[in-house]
């Protein structure tokens, strides 16, 4: 909220608006402000301040445009309204097709504020909806991924290229490499689909049990739509049409030393496509540059990994010497290719039994993803 | 059918009573049932003696309604009473139905704890995820064993219709059990770092269900559960109490301080569950029953909530200062822009 509000100027106001601001602050000294009542998606009515039209700012858009009105949620009278976030706090992705605006053509202050009490009320009543693999639609727009989101642009200027490769509507399976010692790249290729996608799609990670059994960082990895990986959960994920997200290497990938740098790592037993396959979703492979350099792992303690319970124990140039400083990650530049899809309708969900497939499927995928990445190491050129 | 002083069964018993399909109802249980009964016939019956095999010989029926099945040790007199009644009663009554020829349908009323709670489970649970290893002890454990009992007596009698329902925790208006009480605390202790997913029934969901396995056959193993879920914190915000974040290794000691002060009685499946939680797949109840749940898990809970439990905060509240702030804040921002605007003239 505050990268807005820093760079927000204010702006006059339309008088008719704030006329009837105070007349409907006048209106609610005595019975509290009217409230919008449409049906939410779990059958409530919904308990935002009702706006122009009797309709609060989220389901003014579900009213069948009126001629005057501009989709850009122009009000009745004309006064010009730009929505802070073009996307429905109700989690109406499928309808909003466009990145947020920058702040420098000014924000309706007021109605920022609104919103934003809005949001605090909703959270502090429970008055929200999360789906039942734990994914908190409006705590991920609106609170997480907007704390990464200067990692994303300012700080490791992430470049995402092929996005328009990635459906808007409908299921896919995106594989990526993993590295970075810590999982970075996941949250950056969410940012990534989230902010630049035109369908301004919700990755739906895969994780491991472990990044779900560890206090604090388990339930935030399940509210930001991380499931575990398991075959049920995916094929049901993108059953429903989902963007579901695996870093197959795993623990090898992430953990590996900076000598093996963009050297890709078995694929494990090549379940995701299996998962494809049975779902008939298309295999995107995707390639991240960059995260390799933010923690270059110079040595592996074991000992300190088996005290801790943890696959690794990554010895950095940063950590543990410098302290919880070393937790900085080095500005690298980074380039996330999303690639060709492939097409699994070629072949039968029943296909999935047959090992000789799969494991041919696997390398496929990976020579793509390892070729992907010496391309896009050539063209980024340095690390920093 | 067994339980039929349990509030649930006695919930049932009524439902069947209102049904002209149903010809006869026995309710079977040690305690007398609450007064409100009409037609159904009790017998004051133990579980664990042979008494039972002869109530199923000689009231001749063709259907057993199994509901006798005590999650909460307190109330059976301890936790090995509770196993005995759970495990012992089900074998003998599973005894006795195994002798009558006239039994065509069996409904044994079972739990989605038979899942566990695991960090490595899915996010959803499935009829085939097979029972979790990790179910040690309490209420879990002994439901694993029912149902192998079940499903042995399913295969030793092809002929009856053996219906399994896994019910997810019990909600509603009325409803008294640990994870209800656990929320009319005044402050809700959770795991500090902690959030589970959190599926509930809706006590009439759960009737109607049980009501249906009994007319309509329907053989099988059924999760049963409202739609969607909440998170624990998201529950206790509905609920607007304050919660208390407890450091994983004091929980268990918290719990038994709670188990002996008497208020709140937490087993230590239930531990678990507070620290992920547990949320069964309802597609099959949805397609191969053919029942839509009418709550949801948020839509019970709610009315739960409204008829149970006094919040600190409510949505009232909230919403007053929502829209008090918001005038404070606003007036503020146009004294700033005013401000603004005056030295922007001056300079």
């Amino acid at each position: 909220m505050s990268r807005w509000s820093q760079s927000a100027e204010v702006i006059a106001l339309d008088p008719a608006r704030r006329a009837r601001a105070s007349r409907s602050q006048a209106a609610a000294a005595e019975e509290g402000p009217a409230r919008c009542g449409q049906p939410t998606r779990g059958g409530a009515p919904c308990r935002n301040l009702a706006g122009p039209g009797g309709r609060c700012r989220m389901h003014a858009a579900s009213v069948p445009p009126t001629p005057g009105g501009t989709e850009d949620g122009g009000t009745e009278d004309g006064a010009p309204v730009t929505p802070l976030r073009p996307d429905g706090w109700h989690g109406s992705g499928a309808q909003a097709g466009r990145r947020p605006p920058r702040a420098h053509q000014g924000i309706d202050v007021d109605a920022a504020i609104a919103t934003a009490l809005a949001f605090l009320r909703r959270r502090l009543t429970g008055d929200y909806e999360v789906d039942v693999y734990g994914f908190d639609r409006e705590l991920t727009e609106q609170v997480l991924l907007p704390l990464f989101r200067p990692l994303y642009r300012s700080y490791w200027r992430v470049r995402s290229v092929g996005l328009e490769r990635v459906p808007a509507d409908s299921g896919a399976l995106l594989v990526a490499n993993h590295s970075g010692t810590l999982p970075f790249d996941a949250i950056m290729t969410k940012v990534a689909l989230l902010d630049e996608h035109p369908g301004r799609r919700h990755l739906r990670e895969l994780a491991a049990d472990l990044a779900l059994r560890v206090p604090i960082v388990g339930p935030l990895a399940r509210k930001t739509g991380n499931t575990l990986a398991h075959a049920d959960d995916a094929l049901r994920l993108l059953g429903d049409g989902e963007l579901v997200g695996v870093w197959p290497e795993g623990f090898k990938g992430i953990g590996k030393p900076y000598r093996d740098r963009y050297k890709l790592q078995r694929f494990g037993r090549g379940g995701f496509v299996e998962v494809a396959l049975r779902a008939q979703a298309p295999i995107i492979p995707v390639a991240i540059v960059g995260a390799e350099e933010i923690y270059p792992i110079l040595a592996n303690s074991r000992f300190l990994a088996r005290l801790f319970g943890l696959p690794y124990f990554p010895i950095t140039w940063q950590f543990p010497l410098l302290g919880p400083l070393g937790l900085l990650p080095l500005p690298s530049r980074w380039i996330i290719e999303f690639g060709e899809p492939i097409d699994t309708t070629a072949y039968h969900p029943d296909d999935a039994d047959d090992p000789m497939l799969i494991f041919e499927l696997v390398d496929r995928v990976r020579d793509t993803i390892q070729q992907m990445l010496y391309r896009n190491l050539m063209e980024r050129g340095p690390a920093f | 059918m067994t339980g039929v002083a349990s509030d649930l069964g006695y919930r049932v018993a009524r439902r069947l009573e209102a049904d002209d399909t149903v010809e006869y109802v026995a309710g079977v249980d040690l305690r007398e049932p609450p007064d409100g009964l009409v037609r159904t016939e009790f017998i004051r019956a133990d579980l664990r003696s042979p008494l039972v095999a002869k109530v199923v010989e000689s009231t001749r029926v063709d259907t057993i309604l199994h509901l006798a099945l005590t999650a909460a040790p307190a109330d059976a007199g301890g936790r090995a009473r509770m196993k005995e009644r759970n495990v012992i009663g089900t074998m003998q009554l599973l005894g006795g139905a195994n002798h009558a020829p006239r039994l065509r349908t069996m409904v044994v009323k079972s739990t989605t704890a038979v899942y566990g709670s695991n960090y490595a489970d899915p996010a959803l649970f499935r009829e085939d995820t097979s029972p979790d290893a990790g179910t040690h002890s309490g209420y879990a454990k002994d439901m694993v064993e029912v149902e192998g009992y079940a499903r042995a007596f399913g295969r030793r009698r092809p002929d009856v219709d053996l219906t399994l329902l896994r019910f997810a925790n019990f909600i509603g208006p009325g409803v008294d059990s640990a994870f209800t009480r656990y929320f009319a605390l005044p402050v809700v202790p959770v795991v500090l770092g902690f959030d589970p997913r959190i599926q509930l029934v809706h006590i009439a969901d759960a009737v109607t269900v049980l009501e249906r396995a009994v007319s309509e056959a329907r053989p099988g193993i059924y999760n049963v559960a409202g739609p969607g879920i909440v998170y624990l914190s998201q529950a206790v915000r509905m609920s607007g109490k304050p919660t208390v974040p407890v450091p994983q290794p004091f929980m268990n000691g918290l719990a038994d301080l709670m188990r002996r002060a008497g208020s709140v009685d937490f087993s230590p499946e239930q531990l678990a569950f507070l620290l992920y939680g547990r949320v069964g797949d309802i597609t099959r109840l949805r397609e191969t029953f053919g029942y839509e749940p009418r709550y949801s898990t948020a839509a019970a809970f709610a009315q739960f909530l409204d008829a149970n439990v006094r919040p600190l905060l409510d949505r009232k509240t909230a919403e007053r200062w929502e829209h008090e702030l918001g005038a404070v804040l606003t007036r503020a921002r146009r004294f700033a822009a005013g401000l603004a605007r005056r030295s922007g003239g001056a300079a």
